[in-house]
């Protein structure tokens, strides 16, 4: 299985994220240190590393979620294309368009399903039209392989669906604005292991189209899910390369030590 | 002996107790205090609360009701023929008892001897005489009948007094003695106490109940009292509100409640949207700085009486709207207004809404603003979009409750709408409340069985129905909302 | 490097495709502009409030801070004995028998003289209408100095009198010459002869200590009303309320918080606590008139039922607050007490209410101040009436009537002359004053006994 990866991995090569010398403080807390990363495009790349250790937080510097932590404070370089998000003129607004993000609990809007996705589209205004969201809300459902499970009740509350569904539909909210990068913070950990191969597969499915991070604590997940894999400790980030490297054949003793579970 | 003399030895009782219960579980095991079940200090405890509580608690319900009995024995002393017509058994009841306490103040001022008032009680110009150079004015003549009805009246209280000095006494002293006889070193002290004490506890937080039976019981039966004299029809259906001190008053509830619904709004209008966007403010946006400052100094308005808001509406408020409004709008020409009461009201409900409103913003989970933001919503448009929704079933119940005070404040409304009941729509018009009725009801001079002024326990009970609905709807909403995210 | 991504290509069909994360698109700029009102809204809300506080208590500093200086008359009088004290013998027994008027009429004449010895032209004025900028009080003043200190007799004092109310108003701005014009009882002629007395030193504004002590004057001297009734009312009922709430509801809180099974029982009992919490208080009046006064015979006025209605209405507060601070001790304490075998109650007593104490204390402080400003219950018990005479020393004097501060503010803005607000504000700035003082202390308590765990 290793090997098929491999002969993927040679279609995938521009960085659509580059980040060089990025750190993180909360407040007196060096949270990351020093972090380089290029995140290709139409790839999936897993954040792998035991609790604590930086992974959540630098995804969050990817969209400029950290501005809403009054604490925090993000010194680096960050490029998606080539532009700086961190310039002062970016509006995290318009950023976070274009960088969706999906997170560790599922949370749907207390509004109908409908509404839900039609929320980004909405406030982005994508649609010309009642029949273009409509076509929109649809396609996105399909994308994150729900329509089939609720057509029928788009007009149900978004929090009465079972907890995989809910973390798709969340999926298919993030989706609905057509952003290039999809940020997931540990998607599944909220989930049972059906819905886990559920939204495994569609994770599978939408790296057609975006560039997908994915933060988790589970490396078999990293290992079925992605195709690149970096290993954060400490706030460091130790190592980062293709998948198969990294699990079979790591550089760093700490990754090996991680990935044999003596760290953790 | 009065009931103060008789606390007075009750305390006595319960020291002494104490030390004696104490001295002779001691005594009983040769003062090794390990030989007791419990601390010696326990049995010292049980003597005291036995004499003393018993006691206690048979004076205070003597003293509630003995006034009643006595009243109920002298009532039937009353004849049909004693009440002067326009008048009635209520009114002649309280000359008697007037008259009673005239005759108790001329003896114990030492004016007269209780022979010299015997004498007197026949001859009631003499009488009326002696009563009114003792500070007692009667405005009509006594009737021999009268006067003999209040010395019977004074006859029986005297008696009630002696008994219950008696009763009191014997109850203390007999506890005293049984507990003091159960002290034993093998006698479970501390258990007793402390069952004791939790039966207290009890009683204790049993007075939440007992006082809104008294509230229910007092309104209930006094409302009652005033459809036997004027009927409920009227009262509930008529448009009109004029007492009139001869009768033939119309005391129709509309004009009052629509005042006061009036008032209410208009101070819900300031209110809400000031106190949601100022709690948002604070909770969304402010710096920590502004926050530490704002938030107490908008709670400082919660706090002031609502005396000063109703000076500050009949001074400044009311003059300010009359003369920049009022007069150049042509409005009215009045300083007492529904707006003067209803701005000044809302002012008072801005803290109270928004720190409501605060604290159901913050029951909103963080994940869903996240969510909102990853998507690149603004911090407005998450608000209004995200959190306000989600918010709004406890927003609505934080407005019920700001609804249900406004409807039963009452000095801001005494000081600043007016008193002219009136069923009108503008603003600037001086209008009342069923508050401000009660408080004049009950507040005049007029007596106090007629339908004028028991109406204000028909106003009260109304009042109070309402508020309890608002309150208990508005409770049930909140804590819907509240287990929704927990 | 702005322009670097306006040449990707957009990568759905629905993608505002390409803009650059720099140069905001114009539906960016428009919901950034949406953001900057909805903010400015909002600041505008919390200002909104700022003012209203600064506002309501500016007006009420304005109009009342002026009631505790006074204008008096100082007026230099003999007290002749062969007037005060015929029999010569200096028994104030005796010399009660010269009344207010005796004590009057030797007033004016040391008036008059003593604007004759200074040249002021008096005009056309009458010694009635000249004695008329004195207050009706004044004589009686006087009068109490003397009884109480006989060795006056025979001695020329200087006598701080207080000057009319509208002198006084006159000298504060609240009197003009044009309205005293339309004033039947002050003229003109009057003022000018104040300005005349205060030029020569006979009329000076200054504190005035009586507006703390003496109790309420009739509608027509409110020179001389102040607070000194409503401030012992007041406090009378705060003692009964204290004495009362703080061990009702301490005891029903222990219960409900720490000993009743959760059954239907204790469940009634906490519904009702939160909807007692909310009857508004007005209906607390209509049963304290219902229930102390009617039917349990108790007096009207009195500072008893007054505490009795304000401890029915306090008890909600203390007992939330209490249990809240019961909740607040660690469960591992009330396990160590258990554990060395100490009773139920024994851990309550010596050991959770103990650490509960300073939470328990705040709350009552802070219902207390609750109960300090309440006025609309008080108003049904004929707390309104007018009483001049102090009550008695506790416990007879909770049966006498009294006033409150609250209602004796209602009081005076009941009366005609204005003279009268301004006293009402004044007694409103007394009334903040001690709420703020009973607030500092709830903080100051709060700070000194922050928890220890």
């Amino acid at each position: 299985m290793n090997d098929m990866r491999l002969t993927e991995r040679a279609v995938t090569q521009t960085a659509k994220i580059t980040a060089r010398g990025v750190q993180v403080h909360y407040g007196t807390n060096h949270a990351l240190k020093d972090v380089d990363v290029d995140i290709l495009d139409k790839t999936v790349t897993a954040f792998i590393g035991p609790s604590g250790c930086g992974k959540s937080t630098f995804l969050r510097c990817l969209n400029r979620m950290n501005d809403t932590v009054a604490s925090a404070r993000v010194t680096g370089k960050i490029e998606m294309d080539g532009q700086d998000i961190y310039d002062p003129r970016v509006d995290p607004v318009q950023l976070r368009a274009k960088v969706g993000m999906v997170f560790q609990k599922p949370n749907p809007f207390p509004k109908s399903i409908y509404d839900n996705v039609a929320y980004g589209p909405k406030i982005h205004g994508l649609a010309r039209g009642k029949a273009e969201l409509d076509q929109i809300v649809e396609t996105s459902l399909k994308k994150a392989a729900l329509w089939n499970e609720v057509k029928d009740r788009l007009s149900a509350p978004g929090t009465g669906l079972s907890g995989g569904q809910q973390q798709r539909l969340c999926i298919a909210r993030a989706v609905a604005t057509s952003p290039e990068v999809l940020l997931m913070d540990e998607p599944c950990s909220a989930l049972d292991p059906i819905a886990t191969a559920q939204v495994e597969e569609l994770i599978d499915e939408l790296r057609a189209q975006f560039s997908v991070v994915i933060v988790t604590h589970s490396m078999q997940q990293a290992a079925r899910v992605s195709q690149r894999t970096a290993f954060f400790h400490l706030g460091h980030l130790v190592e980062y390369g293709e998948t198969g490297h990294i699990f079979t054949n790591p550089t760093d003793p700490r990754t090996e030590a991680y990935i044999t579970g003596r760290i953790g | 002996m009065n009931a103060g003399l008789l606390l007075l030895l009750l305390a006595g009782l319960g020291a002494l107790g104490f030390l004696a219960g104490r001295a002779r579980a001691l005594s009983l095991v040769r003062g090794d205090a390990r030989g007791l079940h419990s601390l010696p200090g326990y049995y010292g405890q049980t003597v005291a609360l036995f004499a003393v509580v018993p006691a206690f608690l048979l004076l205070l319900g003597w003293l509630l009701l003995q006034p009643v009995l006595v009243e109920r024995s002298i009532t039937a002393m009353i004849l049909p023929a004693d009440i002067a017509s326009g008048s009635s058994r209520e009114l002649v009841m309280a000359d008697v008892r007037r008259i009673a306490e005239g005759m108790e103040r001329l003896v114990a001022t030492g004016a007269l001897n209780e022979g010299e008032l015997a004498a007197l009680v026949p001859q009631p110009d003499l009488l009326k005489d002696r009563l009114s150079a003792a500070g007692v004015a009667l405005a009509a003549p006594i009737q021999p009948h009268i006067a003999e009805a209040a010395t019977a009246w004074r006859a029986e209280m005297a008696l009630g007094q002696g008994l219950m000095a008696l009763s009191v006494l014997a109850v203390a002293v007999t506890g005293f003695l049984w507990s003091l006889w159960r002290v034993a070193p093998g006698f479970r002290a501390r258990n007793v106490v402390e069952r004791f004490i939790r039966w207290m506890l009890i009683a204790a937080s049993s007075i939440a109940i007992l006082t809104t039976i008294g509230i229910i019981f007092s309104l209930v039966f006094e409302s009652w009292h005033f459809f036997q004299l004027y009927p409920a029809r009227d009262f509930f259906l008529s448009l009109t509100w004029s007492p009139k001190f001869g009768g033939g008053s119309d005391l129709g509830i509309w004009p009052l409640l629509w005042g006061t619904l009036y008032v209410s709004f208009i101070a819900l209008l300031v209110a809400v949207p000031v106190g949601l966007m100022a709690a948002i403010y604070l909770s969304e946006y402010a710096t920590p700085a502004l926050r530490a400052v704002a938030k107490p100094a908008i709670e400082v308005l919660a706090g002031i009486p609502s005396i000063v808001y109703g000076l500050f509406a009949l001074m400044t408020v009311g003059p300010f709207l009359r003369d920049w409004f009022a007069r150049p709008m042509g409005l009215g020409d009045s300083s007492s207004s529904v707006m003067t009461a209803g701005v000044v009201m809302g002012i008072m409900l801005i803290p109270y809404v928004s720190s409501l409103s605060d604290d159901i913003i913050n029951a909103v989970p963080q994940s869903l603003r996240d969510g909102s933001y990853g998507l690149g919503a603004t911090q407005s448009e998450t608000i209004r979009q995200v959190v306000f929704p989600a918010a709004l079933p406890g927003i609505v119940g934080a407005i019920l409750m700001a609804a249900s005070r406004a409807i039963g404040e009452t000095m801001i409304v005494v000081l600043g709408a007016g008193a002219a009941a009136r069923l009108d729509l503008n603003p600037f018009e001086a209008m009342t409340t069923v508050t401000v009725k009660i408080v004049s009801q009950l507040t005049g001079d007029t007596e106090f069985a007629s339908p004028e002024t028991l109406v204000a326990f028909a106003l009260g009970l109304t009042l109070f129905v309402f508020t309890l609905g608002l309150n208990i709807l508005a409770l049930g909403i909140v804590r819907k909302y509240r287990e929704q995210y927990e | 490097m702005t322009d670097l991504s306006a040449a990707a290509p957009s990568s759905s069909p629905h993608h505002r495709g390409g803009a650059s994360l720099i140069a905001p698109d114009a539906r960016t700029q428009a919901r950034n502009a949406a953001e900057r009102r909805f903010r400015r809204f909002g600041l505008s809300a919390v200002l909104l409030g700022l003012v209203a506080l600064v506002v309501l208590l500016a007006s009420v500093l304005g109009n009342g801070v002026s009631a505790f200086r006074q204008t008096y008359v100082i007026l230099p009088v003999t007290l002749e004995a062969s007037v005060l004290d015929k029999a010569g013998n200096r028994n104030p027994d005796e010399m009660k028998k010269v009344t207010t008027l005796g004590y009057g009429k030797l007033m004016q004449e040391a008036l008059i003289a003593a604007l004759a010895e200074r040249g002021i032209d008096t005009g056309d004025l009458k010694p009635k209408e000249i004695m008329a900028l004195l207050s009706k009080e004044a004589p009686a003043d006087l009068r109490d100095a003397v009884l109480a200190d006989p060795s006056l007799i025979g001695q020329s004092i200087a006598f701080p009198a207080f000057a009319t109310s509208r002198v006084d108003g006159y000298f504060k701005g609240r009197v003009t010459m044009d309205s005293a014009a339309r004033d039947a009882n002050i003229s003109p002629a009057q003022l000018q002869l104040a300005d005349a007395m205060r030029a020569a030193g006979l009329i000076e504004t200054r504190l005035n200590p009586g507006f703390l002590t003496r109790p309420d004057a009739s509608e027509l001297r409110p020179e001389a009303a102040g607070l000194g009734v409503a401030i012992l009312g007041s406090a009378y009922m705060m003692l009964v309320v204290l004495v009362l709430s703080l061990p009702i509801g301490v005891a029903a809180s222990i219960y409900l918080e720490e000993l009743a099974p959760k059954n239907r029982w204790t469940d009634l009992i906490e519904i009702n606590i939160a909807n007692l919490a909310a009857v508004p208080s007005i209906v607390f009046g209509i049963l304290a008139l219902a229930l102390f006064i009617n039917i349990a015979g108790l007096p009207q006025s009195a500072p008893i039922v007054g505490g009795l209605v304000l401890t029915l209405m306090t008890l909600p507060t203390i007992i939330i607050a209490t249990r809240a601070s019961l909740k607040a001790v660690p469960p591992s304490i009330r396990d160590a007490a258990l554990g060395v075998g100490a009773s139920r109650m024994q851990t309550i007593f010596h050991h959770v209410l103990p650490l509960a104490m300073p939470g328990i204390l705040t709350g009552t402080i802070l219902g207390l101040a609750r109960a300090l400003g309440e006025s609309a219950p008080l108003l049904l018990i004929g707390m309104v009436a007018f009483v001049r005479d102090f009550p008695a020393a506790p416990p007879a004097g909770f049966f006498d009537p009294a006033s409150a501060l609250p209602v004796q503010v209602y009081s005076w803005t009941q009366r005609a002359d204005p003279a009268f607000a301004e006293r009402a504000s004044g007694a409103i700035i007394v009334l903040l004053v001690f709420l703020l003082s009973m607030n500092a202390l709830a903080i100051l308590l709060r700070r000194r006994f922050e928890r220890r765990w």
